[in-house]
């Protein structure tokens, strides 16, 4: 049995954040949950898929997540409590129908996780989601540790009710991706009953259809969405997650949100400020509760606003100090445009620690200078940087070889348009650097529609894109259908390792199981491809020579858009991890290393970590434990010094 | 039996290593231990994009009384314990003080700009030399190569938290490992991750 549902009201659990907001939702009694996977969210459809049976759980991975969402409202519209969960890209994806969302409303509770990246650990960029609930009218709530995430998602489902719309709760990697000590409370018994009250009169929110039309009459539903935010900002005020601690009226008030609460509890703690200094920790971040915030900023005539990238928070407070100015007095602000905080990456202790020597004129010394100096010299001398690359036995690392050795050997340089996946890392290196433009899910095949049609203005470059199987379904199908429509001349290079590989192999609408365990209906690439009127080859990216074969065939014959699917499974597959195909090893005799004249072709230019250099004998070598036995290196040596022997 | 209070509130410990070594496994079932035995921990993880061959660290933070930072600050960890020695000496810059005790496997996982020849990696006997000059209270252990006799080299993970356990420092036991790994292996291997706990707290004594 899970932990996730152990039933013993009182029982503590070390959980992650994003198990928090599991059990805090199973605690409100959700029945449906929905995503797309997406670092750091990806854990919490995975946990609630693995007790869906046990809880009369409803889970799938999503086609995208603006789907994702759609799928999660239409349980809310049935009456049953709902969620939804993206990483910040996502509600970007999403916010098309969430803006119509909140103005329709919603019925049973219905929630939107969102897992923010600052610091862009795990994502392309650090774009935050807090604006959207400012933009489309929805209470934001962010918890500030991990009780909190528990407790407040289950209260959240409370506040989405009482407001008839979607509530946002927003977390980041240091808060799904930590984890702490949670102590659970009562698992309800639920016997939901979804049915779907839609033949009242419009716009009759218990028994009408749900609708976004506003046509010319904007007072109809914008007008009701507005005093439900009002509503969520008077529940506000008396929300037990906001809360201060320090003296009446400290010297600084702090007013943090988020992971950024335990930065500053830390760096409180270090410098010994606790006499000097209040923390207001606010979990209902949009909108700001006016009187809640009047009294705590009468405490302090300093405001010192911590918090990760944008400054949203900042901004809301200042908007809010201006107009009771005349009753809490003109404030001094400390923050991002203050130059204390830095608007770009995460923030840590110690960047709240130098903040606040800066704004209390502190005398703090962190470290031991001698050893600092010492430590940092060691580590320039003998701790190389260790960069990005494809795993050992990655399918990528052989496409992208044939890739790069197919539009050299072209000579009218090509160039490929790139996507979201682990393929991303053909920007870098460890893929040759052979993809030259790099945005959001999809936008690669839609670049290379664009840049196909360029033509007529005089591009002669051959133009290629690449795209996982996931993200084909995710966001490249209407951009592969643009390019066949309208005749752009493209080689989509559909890199199909049979999941959705870089955040933990999450299924998509290709496999054949979805992520219950249920068998479901693989759709198969190939055929839509075809259906949709691309000519299609399909070649196994292990495969060097044929793979570079056919793209070259590709690149310079037929008309329109190409697709050339590579299909060989994920390294770390549940089918090939751990299953090594050949024993790979390396013949001294015949390796001679620099004096070959292929310039170490295998260890300086493929650069996979299986294969590793020998400085004493000055020969590549195998290691046996990271190799994982695809066996491409034995046929890119010049010589055959690398054999591959099938295991038996 | 160990000490069952901290000498230190919040005590910190980070655990390093590449992606794929049981990095993460090893930090959770080091922070259920503590939180069985009825500590709060704090744990921080940066694993986005450790499987493709980047560095990965986790950050425990151990109270008596609530969550600290995910975290830690700057040069104030009270024990690192790497699986891997490069990893060490990185975490050692940022993370490390005089006081800090030091646990390390020796066995070497080349960086991709090593292996291409962009960069050396130090001798190992190097590497232990210069770090022992720095940090008087520092522990090298082939816990790869002892993980290999054992039939799996993943096992250096468990190696490595029987080595921290065996320190006597922590308020935990050979039971609350016992009880945590239970908890997350299959029950035919549990014998075996407790051989491997034994022997590293063996090895970490020495």
């Amino acid at each position: 049995m899970s932990y996730l549902i152990d039933n013993r009201e009182g029982v503590q659990h070390l959980l992650m954040g994003n198990e928090a907001i599991v059990r805090g939702a199973l605690e409100a009694g959700v029945n449906v949950t929905a995503g797309y996977p997406g670092t750091p969210s990806s854990e919490i459809i995975e946990a609630f898929s693995k007790i869906a049976g046990d809880r009369n759980i409803y889970a799938e991975w999503s086609t995208n997540e603006k789907v994702a969402m759609e799928v999660a409202a239409a349980a809310s519209f049935a009456g049953l409590r709902s969620l939804c969960v993206m990483k910040q890209n996502g509600v970007n994806v999403a916010s098309d129908f969430l803006l119509h969302l909140a103005s329709s409303g919603t019925r049973g509770g219905m929630l939107l996780v969102t897992c923010d990246d600052p610091g862009a650990l795990s994502s392309v960029n650090e774009g935050e989601s807090r604006l959207f609930a400012k933009l489309v009218e929805i209470p934001l709530l962010e918890p500030g540790d991990f009780q909190e995430a528990k407790d407040l998602t289950t209260w959240a489902f409370g506040l989405s009710e009482k407001i008839k719309n979607i509530v946002m709760i927003r977390s980041v990697t240091r808060m799904s991706h930590a984890s702490g000590n949670v102590t659970f409370g009562p698992l309800p018994e639920t016997v939901p009953h979804a049915e779907y009250s839609c033949d009242g009169p419009l716009l009759d929110t218990e028994t009408g259809p749900v609708i976004s039309m506003i046509l010319a009459a904007p007072e109809l539903q914008h007008g009701p969405q507005q005093e439900k935010l009002e509503k969520a900002a008077r529940l506000f005020e008396d929300c037990p997650f906001n809360t201060y601690t320090g003296p009446e009226a400290p010297e600084l008030l702090i007013v943090t949100s988020s992971a950024c609460n335990l930065y500053v509890r830390e760096a409180v703690h270090l410098l010994e400020i606790d006499d000097r200094v209040g923390i207001l920790k606010l979990a209902t971040t949009w909108p700001l509760p006016p009187n809640l915030i009047k009294q705590n900023l009468m405490r302090a005539d300093r405001i010192f606003v911590v918090e990760e990238v944008l400054p949203t928070l900042e901004g809301n407070i200042k908007i809010l100090a201006a107009d009771m100015a005349p009753e809490t007095g003109i404030k001094t602000f400390y923050g991002k445009h203050s130059g204390h905080i830095p608007s770009v990456g995460e923030l840590n202790p110690d960047i709240v620690v130098s903040a606040l020597v800066r704004i209390l004129d502190i005398d703090y010394r962190p470290a031991d200078a001698t050893f600092e100096y010492e430590a940092a010299a060691l580590a320039d001398t003998m701790a190389p940087n260790r960069g990005m690359t494809f795993c050992p036995g990655c399918p990528h690392r052989a496409s992208f070889w044939s890739i790069h050795h197919a539009i050299a050997l072209d000579g009218r340089n090509g160039f490929v348009c790139g996507d979201i996946g682990c393929y991303v890392m053909g920007t870098l290196p460890s893929g040759y650097s052979t993809v030259k433009t790099l945005h959001s899910m999809g936008s690669g095949s839609g670049l290379a529609s664009g840049f196909g049609k360029l033509k007529q203005f005089g591009l002669e470059q051959p133009v290629l894109a690449v795209c996982g199987d996931s993200t084909f379904f995710h966001a490249a199908m209407p951009a592969l259908a643009n390019a066949i429509h309208h005749k752009s001349p493209f080689t989509l290079m559909l890199l199909d390792n049979r999941g959705t590989a870089m955040t933990g192999f999450q299924p998509h609408p290709g496999s054949p199981v979805d992520v219950m365990g249920e068998p479901a209906q693989a759709i198969d690439i190939e055929a839509i491809c075809r259906a949709m009127g691309a000519k299609v080859e399909i070649a196994d990216p292990f495969n060097l020579e044929k793979t570079q074969e056919m793209l070259n065939h590709l690149m310079e014959h037929g008309e329109g858009a190409k697709v050339l699917i590579l299909r060989q499974a994920c390294a770390l597959s549940p089918e090939r991890r751990g299953k090594k195909k050949f024993d790979v090893s390396v013949d001294e005799t015949i390796c001679i290393g620099e004096n070959c004249g292929c310039n170490r072709l295998c260890t300086r230019i493929f650069g996979c970590p299986g294969i590793t250099w020998d400085n004493d004998k000055k020969v590549s070598r195998i290691d046996t434990i990271i190799c994982a036995g695809c066996g491409v290196c034995a046929d890119i040596c010049p010589v055959g010094a690398i054999r591959k022997k099938e295991v038996a | 039996m160990n000490s069952t209070r901290l000498s230190k509130d919040p005590y910190s410990v980070i655990i390093t290593g590449v992606g794929g070594q049981g990095n993460v496994m090893a930090s959770r079932v080091l922070g259920s231990m503590l939180v069985n035995n009825g500590f709060s921990v704090t744990i921080g993880e940066t694993f986005g994009a450790s499987q493709r061959g980047g560095s990965v660290m986790s950050h425990l933070r151990i109270s008596e009384t609530s969550s600290w930072s995910p975290q830690i600050p700057k040069g104030t960890a009270d024990i690192i314990v790497s699986l891997e020695p490069i990893e060490a000496v990185r975490v050692l810059a940022a993370y490390g003080n005089p006081g800090v005790i030091l646990l390390s496997n020796t066995r070497p996982i080349f960086p991709v700009n090593v292996i291409k020849g962009d960069a050396a990696y130090p001798s190992v006997e190097e590497l232990k030399k210069s770090v022992r000059r720095l940090i008087p209270h520092s522990i090298f252990i082939e816990a790869t190569e002892e993980a290999l006799k054992m039939g799996n080299p993943i096992l250096a993970n468990i190696i490595m938290l029987g080595a921290v356990v065996g320190l006597n420092i922590l308020p935990i036991t050979r039971e609350n490992f016992r009880t945590a790994i239970g908890e997350r292996v299959s029950p035919d291997t549990v014998d075996l991750n407790m051989d491997a706990f034994d022997l590293g707290s063996r090895l970490g004594q020495q």
